[in-house]
């Protein structure tokens, strides 16, 4: 690809010591995108735009917030009411929050249902793992700072999930929490790795995109680009298509902003951390969920293993075994399109996450169909009845099998329908690809 | 480069040239001193000296009734008292200890029988079970209830039933006088 010449002779100079510019001219101008991509591959920019926007919300915040045990909770109110527009700044990193995990949710899903993460887009895939477990831990201390009683308690049960580490977990929660139980120290250092963690986020996205520029953007059609006619430059084609569905979403963000700011949040975190009252509820962030429901869905022990430490290794194996599905997929088909049976279990699956976030949401010895004629148990106050223990128990039993078996052996088992030639001829030719899309 | 790093011809072959000890010496002795710069990074975040002087706390226990618990703060956690009625500490020792998760003795568990001690976090993801209350719920072994995912603790703060692993912790602690305790340490301070 030939150097561009730029009209603007500072551009020009620029360019020739730091070729800053052709870089920008190569990524956006010449980057052919696969001609055929959907609303679904908006996501990706999306996300960069909001985790723009978490910093620049963020860095403001920082400002005017104090990172101190008895301070931090009474800043946050003064930012909400005496620091101009503060609370706009706040409900928009707060909300900020919320929408940055429903965008990579979606993006992740829109990957599994395409089979973006197959060969050659593997590390792209892992990277974009390693950037979900770094946002979960970017918000889990950012919903710290506040240092309400959600704040505070969520804190101690979360890292009290390290003290399951045989013979040292208690050493490691002493370390992790510089002192004897969540106070000032934690504060801090969690303050600390919430200004850091983002920008490592932003790290890891530049090698996502790097990833990414490698091989170019997977399509719904799952086949690779086989030359021009397969594709269309980046800019202005996909630059426009983001940008309307940037304005779609900014709708929904500021509805969210500036009708329903407390939708996503507690009640209870705009009362001051107490360390000797918990609340009767303790539940984490909507985005997370799913992964507490798999920590308590293990309430028995296996072989010699508690169940505590069992729940928290199924926990993290939920995120990290997805790094693994490049090779746990044997299907040389990436589209469901062509998946008749992937198909059904993609849905399978999603709905699987949602029932887990459900679970997550509710204590685990209510019933799911409540009965107001059930009668406690006089003894030990149990509802007889399907409670959501139970239910959790069934979904996380699901989510591993979906990944552990139904995906390998739907690799072996499953007959995949034909996959068009190229991006190109079905859509010039009209029949072929459209009837597959309907069906 | 390639050529220079070609092993000297005088005869010590593919391994083991002098080149090759002072390049494992030097690695060593970086590695040591690397991982030893690594231990302050990692040991600042460990509970620092200030925080381990509040290690202690005396409290007077005399104005505690029969069947009345307190709460007191003991390292930044909730320290359980409660001065156990005859029919609580009973019932206590007449568990049997094999059918416990886990197993201990009740006189283990507190050095004078009427005076239960106890760190009242829940060992399961720490909470603070209730009963300290006489309103609250004491689950269904009449000790303690937590409420964050069920846990049951009986009169001596064993784990009866529910997630928690391990029965609610007896911190050290010492009688300074019959109504006075010192906690968070198991001998007299001299
Ligand atoms: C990946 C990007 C980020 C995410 C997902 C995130 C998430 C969060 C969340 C969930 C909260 C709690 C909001 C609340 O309930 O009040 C929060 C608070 C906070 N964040 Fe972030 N954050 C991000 C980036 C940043 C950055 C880059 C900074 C600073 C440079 C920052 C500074 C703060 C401050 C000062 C607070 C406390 C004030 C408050 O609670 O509103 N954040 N963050
Ligand atoms: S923290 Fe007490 S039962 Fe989980």
């Amino acid at each position: 690809m030939s150097a561009p010449v730029f009209k603007n002779p500072i551009v020009r100079w620029v360019d020739y010591r730091l070729p800053i510019f052709s870089f920008m001219h190569h990524e956006m101008h010449e980057y052919p995108a696969p001609r055929n991509l959907n609303y679904w591959w908006n996501f990706g920019s999306l996300s960069g735009i909001v985790l723009m926007a978490m910093i620049v919300t963020g860095i403001v915040l920082a400002m005017h917030y104090t990172p101190h045990a008895d301070m931090a909770f009474a800043s946050v109110e003064r930012i909400m009411r005496d620091v101009n527009y503060g609370w706009l700044i706040r409900y928009i990193h707060m909300n900020g929050g919320s929408m940055f995990f429903l965008l990579v949710y979606i993006h992740i899903f829109r990957g599994l249902y395409y089979g973006s993460y197959k060969a050659p887009r593997e590390l792209l895939w892992i990277l974009g793992v390693v950037i979900l477990l770094l946002m979960m831990a970017t918000a889990f201390m950012g919903y710290v700072l506040p240092w309400g009683q959600m704040s505070f308690w969520g804190a101690t049960v979360i890292t009290n999930l390290f003290s399951a580490i045989p013979w040292v977990g208690e050493s490691v929660v002493a370390w992790l929490w510089g002192g004897f139980a969540v106070d000032n120290p934690t504060l801090n250092r969690f303050y600390s790795l919430h200004y850091l963690l983002p920008f490592a986020i932003l790290g890891v996205v530049f090698l996502h995109m790097w990833a990414l520029h490698r091989f170019g953007s997977n399509n719904p059609l799952g086949i690779d680009t086989k030359g021009p006619q397969d594709t269309i430059p980046f800019h202005p084609y996909y630059t426009y298509k983001d940008l309307y569905g940037l304005g779609v979403f900014l709708i929904v963000f500021a509805i969210f902003v500036f009708f329903a700011p407390n939708f996503f949040g507690e009640p209870d975190n705009y009362i001051q951390a107490d360390p000797l009252v918990t609340p009767t509820h303790i539940v984490p962030e909507w985005y997370l969920l799913p992964y507490y429901a798999i920590l308590r869905a293990i309430t028995f022990d296996i072989w010699f293993l508690e169940a505590k430490l069992i729940g928290v290794i199924a926990m993290f194996a939920s995120i990290l075994l997805l790094m693994f599905l490049p090779w746990l997929d044997r299907s040389p088909v990436r589209s469901a399109k062509f998946r008749p049976i992937y198909k059904w279990v993609f849905w399978v699956f999603v709905i699987d996450c949602v029932i887990l976030g459900v679970v997550g949401a509710n204590a685990p010895g209510d019933l799911v169909f409540p009965n107001p004629e059930a009668v406690p148990d006089p003894e030990t106050g149990d509802l007889p009845g399907f409670k959501y223990l139970l239910l959790g128990q069934i979904a996380t039993a699901y989510y591993f099998l979906h990944l552990l078996a139904v995906i390998p052996l739907l690799g072996l088992l499953e007959r995949p329908l034909p996959v068009p030639h190229s991006i190109s001829r079905p859509v010039a030719a009209g029949a072929g690809v459209r009837r597959m899309e309907k069906a | 480069m390639a050529e220079t790093m070609k092993p000297a011809p005088d005869g010590h072959g593919d391994s083991g040239t002098r080149r090759d000890f002072l390049d494992l010496a030097t690695v060593a002795i970086g590695g040591m001193g690397v991982i030893s710069l690594a231990w302050p990074f990692i040991d600042q975040m460990n509970p620092s000296a200030d925080t381990l002087a509040l290690k202690t706390i005396e409290v007077d226990i005399a104005a505690i009734e029969v069947g009345q618990s307190v709460t007191v703060v003991w390292q930044g956690k909730p320290v359980f008292i409660r001065r156990r009625t005859a029919e609580e500490i009973a019932t206590a020792g007449s568990v049997a200890i094999d059918d416990l998760r886990d197993p201990q003795a009740d006189i283990d568990r507190a050095q004078k029988s009427e005076w239960l001690i106890l760190v009242g976090v829940c060992t399961h993801l720490g909470c603070i079970p209730l009963g300290q209350k006489p309103t609250d719920e004491k689950g269904a072994f009449g000790g303690w209830y937590c409420p964050c995912h069920g846990s049951h603790y009986d009169t001596s703060g064993r784990i009866r039933r529910g997630p928690a692993p391990e029965n609610l912790r007896v911190p050290p602690y010492i009688y300074l006088t019959d109504t006075l305790v010192l906690i968070g340490e198991s001998k007299a301070p001299a």
